[in-house]
């Protein structure tokens, strides 16, 4: 070889946006969602649910449904030949209710038949005679111990501390104020659907579902069906998001335990009602804060309170719990602190994951009291936030250190910076981006733009004391590249990701990646902003562990010192005396297999002050919004978000960008429209004719600035994007939509709860007309 | 299932099968479907689509009205030249959905399925627009603010079907508009529709999302006819505007929203499209 000719570029490494593998089937519709899979002789199955939020089950009777023609079983708690509880934290949700439903949609029986229709005739045929119990509704009664338990587990989940410092110091300035979170769906698109096969000897099962960690499932639904882990074998299914929607167990176990019985593959797909019915949603919460300062805006001392809403069951409450108060500072130095959690269980809908997890909450209190104290002190909402914010090496009110790259400031500055929208007030004269849009409700003259700004804190990964990792192989076969992981591709791109990172490594163009499923070892959940750092981490290693086999097989062939060789682009090159030679052609007839294992450094559980080094790392990110209200109407159109984003390194720009747009979509839709109701423990919204999501109408432009700094911990220097897009949204567009209101009516109320519904702006300004 | 080609098949269908459902676009049967509600037994479910009288719409200069076929969809009612004619009637189909549930969807359906929120069904009952019901038995005309009884009830007997809608043409401004929680697809938590008919010097007003059914509010057609043709000024005829309206509504607390909010939002949207007509007029005052 020679130098004459310059090395080719690669093409789609890290740094670029490859078009993704799976995007021209998800475009055309050809992309199968696990919802589209099906296997000869597969038959259908459906669940019964319980139409009261506190029963008693007091006769169960299913020969009805089973009379019927083409129906190939029914099961119920009876059924379940291993353990009838299952739970990511504590198994204290049963497979089926026994004895006791506690929530409006709990399943009580699951049936198998032919067809839909028949499934849904049996399972009208099946009756079930409720004694009915009064509901725990009151996320406040069941902190209370007089209360009687509705669980065996009791009522508190988790009650959480957290005391640093001297709490007792009073700042010059003290503002306090009460804040509520509504109930916020994941509305992922892919509804919950499976295809479980069973063996032929019936001695396991293998699921088809779209998940968001095939491992932690399989351990699940093994216990529940008493089988070895071994004997049930996960794929994942086609991912139409997640959102934290997927962590939890919903149809895994019912189809296995249908497929088993009936000896058919069993095919299950929920309903989008069905859907709001069957997996956790964000926990409403009622958060109280008490922020101190001194004359000048400097934090001295916070006080807060939160009540999370857990719903029926625990599933992951006590972490979404300690990812609340552990962010109760925000982004902000403060030396003293006193907080008080729980995370409790009622008699409504089940809560759990959703993208955020627990640090929306605290967020849309924290920042909506960073605008009181400015307000209390006379300082501009911006300053007193630069005033405060925090740097890498500040110690948190856990007393853990932030050893993360933390450009705050920077996230501050250069959102500000970023252009404000040009379109005047009430938008370009066409009436649908006015408030009410289509609806023709506003105009211009009735329209009040507002501005407001927010920051977060988020951190990355899995906390106290878990065992976080994931599982990657990397396999070089004759120049061809197969990548192997168990990391559940949820839409956000991974698989896009993994394919850069080897090709970057290796100097590869040809990779691929294999099936996903339990043949690998565990990729760890795909949540937690976490698989880019750890998955990406363990694919990192494995291309590594190749590249360095192939170079010391290489070294020894030329009688080098293997240290002399590296990978260039294509190349592999000899750094002392310049030989070169393509992977490609270096890589032929040989085959290498490496797997790595990527585990983030350890933490530590709280203590009972709410001490310790419990986080891995953290992300930071500012938002701000501008909206127009029409405030006699209480309508808000959101005209612009700007952000800066503290994103590590960006190893795909697109996909960096669609996380932040859509994290943005979704704490819109937090801030102005989405919530679950429910009324005496019923749902009153299960349909997206009610539950409403914003639209393109809806959405905003929105402006980026990423902040790349490389983060010296995370194996590719960058850290997770999925969540913090989310979290200040939601509290920016709030401030905006007050500062909007204050214009008009100085003496308003100011707004403490998500989401802002028109009648909420209007009583907020009912008293000051 | 069947799918008749003419009105008089589908009325010897209507009357030849005792149990059935009526399909058109189906944006709010399928919906119900969806939502568990079973065929029943032996239900045939009778096609719409496919009977082209229903689904054009026919203007009658002379006798100065529209005919509207069952069938026509939103979209329909969104283009030209339908839109210069009946504009509070455009203007509430384009609040209706998304594109595909505009092409879907008929203003013969919203007018069967008699929601209070019905966004046609505000306009019609603001136009007096009068609905031709036929059935094998013959043939009746009723105003559609009569055939509307309550929440998703009409009068409408089993065999019945709304063939067409007669929609007066006049001159003198029309609105529609509404307020939902997102900007466009979502049902209305108030509408109102104004029509003023400025050759009879009247008004009208219809209220959607406030009461059983959508209600017109005389008591504030007075007001606003004063304001418009009496030379009242509307400064002071405003918050008088309002009550009237406020006072006609019957609003009720649910999931969407609360009755407080509702009764405020119909006064506000009143005086709104009072004041684009006065602006339309040329004669802002």
């Amino acid at each position: 070889m020679t130098d004459l000719q310059l090395p080719p570029r690669q093409r789609d490494v890290l740094g670029t946006s490859p078009t993704r593998p799976d995007a021209p089937a998800k475009v055309s519709g050809a992309f199968a969602f696990s919802s589209d899979l099906t296997a000869d002789g597969a038959v259908w199955g459906a669940t019964l649910r319980s139409p009261h939020p506190h029963a008693r089950i007091v006769a169960l009777d299913v020969s009805g449904a089973l009379a019927i023609d083409g129906v190939r079983a029914v099961i119920t708690a009876a059924d379940v030949p291993g353990r009838n509880a299952y739970g990511l934290i504590e198994s204290d949700q049963p497979v089926f209710a026994d004895g006791i439903v506690r929530f409006v949609g709990e399943p009580v029986a699951a049936v198998a038949a032919a067809d839909p229709t028949t499934c849904q005739r049996a399972l009208d045929a099946i009756v079930v005679t409720y004694d009915v119990l009064p509901p725990l509704l009151d996320p406040e009664a069941a902190i209370d111990p007089g209360t009687a338990s509705i669980h065996p587990h009791g009522n508190v989940v988790r009650h959480q501390r957290i005391v640093t410092g001297d709490p007792s110091v009073v700042g010059d300035v003290v503002v306090e104020g009460e804040y509520e979170i509504g109930m916020q769906d994941q509305a992922f698109l892919g509804l919950e659907a499976a295809l479980a096969i069973p063996d032929p000897d019936g001695s396991g099962v293998e699921l088809h579902v779209a998940t968001q960690w095939l491992h932690e499932d399989r351990q699940q639904i093994a216990a529940c069906l008493g089988l070895p882990e071994a004997s049930v074998r996960l794929v994942l299914g086609g991912v139409g998001g997640a959102f934290g929607g997927r962590e939890d167990i919903s149809l895994q176990v019912h189809a296995c335990l249908l497929a088993l019985r009936v000896g058919r593959p069993v095919r299950m797909h929920y309903s989008r009602t069905e859907s709001f019915l069957g997996h956790v949603h964000r926990h409403p919460a009622r958060i109280w804060m008490r922020h101190h300062a001194d004359r000048h805006g400097t934090l001295v001392n916070i006080e807060a309170r939160f009540v999370f809403d857990g719903g029926a069951y625990a599933s992951t409450s006590s972490a979404v719990l300690i990812n609340a108060v552990t962010h109760t500072q925000g982004p902000y130095r403060c030396p003293n602190a006193v907080v008080d959690g729980y995370a409790v269980r009622t008699n409504h809908l089940p809560c759990g994951a959703m993208r955020g997890f627990g640090v929306v909450q605290a967020c849309f209190a924290h920042e909506s009291q960073m605008d009181r104290l400015a307000a209390a002190c006379g300082i501009d909402p911006l300053d007193i936030r630069r005033r405060n914010a925090m740097v890498t090496g500040d110690v948190l009110i856990t007393g853990q250190p932030v050893t993360s790259v933390a450009p705050v400031l920077r996230c501050i500055d250069e959102t500000e910076a970023l252009p404000l929208p040009t379109q005047p007030v009430g938008g370009d004269d066409h009436p649908f981006g006015r408030p009410g849009g289509a609806g023709l409700t506003s105009d211009a003259g009735n329209i009040v733009r507002g501005i407001g700004y927010a920051v977060s804190i988020k951190n990355l990964m899995y906390s106290e004391g878990f065992d976080d990792f994931s599982t990657a192989r990397c396999t070089v076969d004759d120049g061809q590249v197969a990548l192997k992981y168990a990391t559940a591709e949820v839409g956000q791109g991974f698989v896009t990701i993994a394919e850069q990172i080897a090709r970057s490594i290796l100097g590869l163009d040809e990779v691929s990646s294999e099936t996903i499923d339990t043949t690998v070892g565990s990729a760890g959940s795909t949540s937690a902003s976490r698989q880019t750092w750890m998955s990406g981490g363990a694919v990192e290693g494995a291309c590594r562990a190749v590249r360095d086999r192939l170079l010391s097989d290489i070294a020894s062939e030329r009688g080098v010192e293997p240290g002399r060789l590296e990978v260039h682009d294509c190349d592999v090159v000899d750094v002392v005396d310049g030989w070169r030679q393509p992977v490609r052609e270096a890589v032929r007839g040989r085959s290498f297999s490496e797997e790595f294992i990527h585990r983030h450094r350890p933490t530590v559980r709280l203590n009972d002050l709410g001490q310790g080094e419990c986080h891995t790392a953290f992300a930071f990110a500012a938002h701000r919004a501008v909206v127009d209200v029409d405030v006699d109407l209480g309508l808000v159109k959101v005209v612009q978000i700007a952000t800066a984003q503290d994103i590590g390194r960006a190893l795909n720009p697109m996909s960096v960008i669609g996380q932040i747009e859509g994290g943005v979509a979704q704490g819109l839709g937090l801030a102005v429209m989405e919530e679950i109701v429910q009324v005496d423990g019923v749902i009153r919204n299960p349909s997206f004719t009610d539950y409403l999501l914003p639209t393109i109408a809806d959405m905003p432009p929105v402006e980026i600035a990423m902040i790349e700094e490389y983060e010296p911990e995370s194996p590719l220097g960058a850290k997770g994007v999925g969540e913090p897009p989310t979290i200040s949204s939601t509290p920016a567009i709030v401030a905006a939509i007050r500062d909007a209101i204050s214009q008009a009516y100085p003496m308003a109320r100011p707004l403490t709860r998500v989401p802002v519904r028109p009648h909420d702006i209007v009583d907020a300004i009912s008293n000051s007309r | 299932m069947i799918s008749p080609q003419t009105v008089d098949d589908a009325l010897d269908a209507l009357s030849d099968t005792p149990v059935h459902r009526l399909l058109a676009g189906g944006t709010d049967e399928m919906v119900k479907l969806n939502h568990g509600a079973q065929l029943r037994q032996f239900e045939t479910v009778i096609s719409l689509s496919r009977i082209p009288e229903l689904s054009m719409w026919t203007l009658d200069t002379a006798g100065r009205q529209i005919t509207i076929g069952a069938a026509v969809s939103w979209s329909q009612l969104t283009e030209a030249p339908f839109v210069e004619h009946v504009p509070v009637l455009a203007q509430a189909a384009r609040t209706v959905g998304s594109p595909q549930i505009r092409n879907a969807g008929t203003i013969g359906g919203n007018v069967a399925t008699a929601s209070p929120a019905g966004d046609g069904l505000c306009a019609l009952v603001a136009l007096d627009a009068m609905a031709t019901v036929r059935s094998t038995r013959g043939t009746r005309r009723v105003r559609v603010a009569e055939l509307t009884t309550g929440p998703k009830r009409t009068n409408l007997e089993p065999d019945e079907l709304i063939v067409s809608l007669d929609v007066p043409l006049t001159h003198g401004f029309q609105g529609y508009t509404k307020v939902g929680v997102r900007n466009a697809m979502v049902i209305s938590l108030a509408g109102v529709a104004l029509v003023v008919d400025d050759d009879r010097q009247s008004v009208s007003f219809a209220l959607g999302s406030v009461g059983p059914t959508i209600l017109r509010s005389p008591a504030a057609e007075t007001v606003a006819a004063n304001v418009l043709f009496g030379g009242t000024h509307l400064g002071d005829a405003m918050s008088q505007l309002a009550a009237a309206i406020r006072k006609t509504a019957r609003p009720i607390d649910d999931h969407r929203s609360t009755a407080a909010y509702r009764r405020h939002a119909v006064g506000v949207l009143a005086t709104r499209l009072i004041e684009r007509a006065l602006i339309s007029r040329g004669a802002s005052q």
